[in-house]
């Protein structure tokens, strides 16, 4: 049978092998660059639909306004988290950061739902089959913006892969959600959290599914 | 007395200039555990490694050996199978060397590598225990005369197996150990053992011929 490996012989084929490398940005610069694009998004969504009716909704109804900002906030807290994960060393515990903001988003959606009166330039969507434009508008942005957080990660080695594909699954349904709350039509109401949890939750579901595989760490292959 | 970890700027071959060539750490170093001096020893090393300098990495490779040793002992895995952590951690290290931030801990970085490579060895342990059939369980599920008979010879064949790999030139015998018996890829054997894959690709011909030969007698 073999011998203990020689590890200085090891170290010296990987020495030979050595070139300069391009380090790994740090999270919250690649963070930055993903809440770029987001605001890129925004800024052409209130282009288009303007910004009036949604202040205008907000103003009537604050809890919405709320919603909003838990959702931008755990976009962005969890867009971090993902890329914090991607680095070996960092803090696993740091995924738990994302619970505090994704309550307010859910919690201000739920109390939403208990308002007795209509918030302005809003309808109720009586069945979930009238919100489904809020399910396909969720799903349609949450593409590209995880196909872009996995391409950010390319460079990166998740030591949980599963984990953070599930961490760019929220960050993407969320930052999805912000989007829509710019042209979004619909009253908080049981169908449309609904319908919004259902596609929030295909979103991690199938990132935690596919990115779990994208993001998995090779075998360690030997120096070229 | 201060410690400054700096290393030269360097353009970098695999996609364009080194970034954050800065002086890594400046710090008053006279407060520092031992241990502490030791990671920021090492954290200046490795981001002069990432910069192209061979002697500072070699040295911290070198010095990551006995880490993570310790790290792979902390998760269970056994005497036996330490040096192959170290091995695939070292290769892991190289790999993805480019996600170490100086200004962090080195031990933590490589903490969590080896940690993972140990996980990774323990899982592929259960895997091939799973799949072996526990000694006892095996004989009195096979407790037949004609399989215990086949279970003989093939101790016979294996032992006759095991003395003509010993008596392979070592060049042939390391092939056949890095690419037949432990299953490395034949980049991952040629970094273990410092040959190219050509030279190990004829060297295992060389030693099925042999083997060949020897087992069975064929010319």
């Amino acid at each position: 049978m073999a011998d203990a490996p020689n590890h200085q012989l090891l170290i010296h084929a990987l020495g030979a092998d050595l070139a300069p490398v391009r380090r790994l940005r740090p999270p919250l610069w690649r963070t930055f660059g993903w809440t770029l694009l987001l605001a890129a998004m925004a800024a052409l969504l209130v282009w288009h639909y303007g910004l009036t009716p949604m202040l205008t909704r907000w103003r009537g109804a604050p809890d919405l306004a709320w919603a909003g900002i838990g959702a931008v906030l755990t976009a962005l807290v969890a867009g971090w988290v993902a890329f914090s994960l991607g680095v070996p060393g960092r803090p696993v515990a740091r995924a738990w950061l994302v619970l505090p903001p994704a309550l307010l988003w859910i919690g201000a959606s739920g109390v939403g739902c208990l308002r007795s009166w209509v918030a302005p330039d809003t309808v109720v969507a009586a069945t979930m089959a009238e919100a489904r434009g809020c399910l396909e508008f969720i799903l349609a942005f949450s593409l590209p913006l995880s196909a872009l957080l996995v391409w950010l990660l390319r460079r990166a080695y998740p030591l949980r892969p599963v984990l953070t594909a599930a961490m760019i699954g929220v960050a993407s349904a969320a930052g999805s959600a912000s989007l829509l709350e710019i042209c979004h039509e619909f009253d908080a109401a049981a169908t449309d959290l609904a319908v919004h949890a259902l596609a929030v939750g295909l979103v991690i579901g199938v990132n935690a599914l596919c990115g779990g595989r994208l993001l998995r760490p090779r075998r360690p292959i030997a120096a070229r | 007395m201060s410690a400054v970890l700096t290393h030269a700027p360097a353009i970098g071959v695999d996609g364009g200039l080194a970034l954050c060539q800065e002086p890594v750490r400046v710090v008053d170093d006279s407060s520092l555990s031992d241990n502490q001096q030791a990671d920021l020893r090492r954290a200046g090393w490795m981001a002069a490694a990432q910069a192209g300098d061979r002697a500072a990495y070699e040295r911290v490779l070198g010095e990551s050996v006995g880490l993570v040793r310790a790290v792979a002992r902390r998760q269970g895995v056994p005497q036996d199978l330490l040096d192959d952590v170290v091995q695939e951690t070292l290769i892991t290290v190289h790999r993805v060397r480019h996600t170490y931030d100086p200004a962090r801990s080195y031990h933590a970085w490589l903490s969590a590598i080896a940690a993972r490579r140990a996980i990774d060895s323990l899982r592929q342990l259960g895997r091939r225990d799973r799949r072996e059939l526990h000694e006892p369980l095996a004989v009195e599920q096979h407790a037949d005369e004609r399989q215990a008979n086949d279970a003989a010879e093939q101790d016979e064949r294996a032992a006759a197996l095991r003395e003509a790999i010993a008596s392979l030139p070592p060049g042939q015998r390391e092939a056949v150990e890095q690419l037949g018996l432990r299953e490395h890829t034949l980049a991952e054997a040629s970094a273990l053992t410092g040959r190219s894959t050509g030279a190990l690709k004829v060297n295992l011909h060389r030693a099925l011929k042999a083997l060949r030969n020897r087992l069975h007698g064929e010319h």
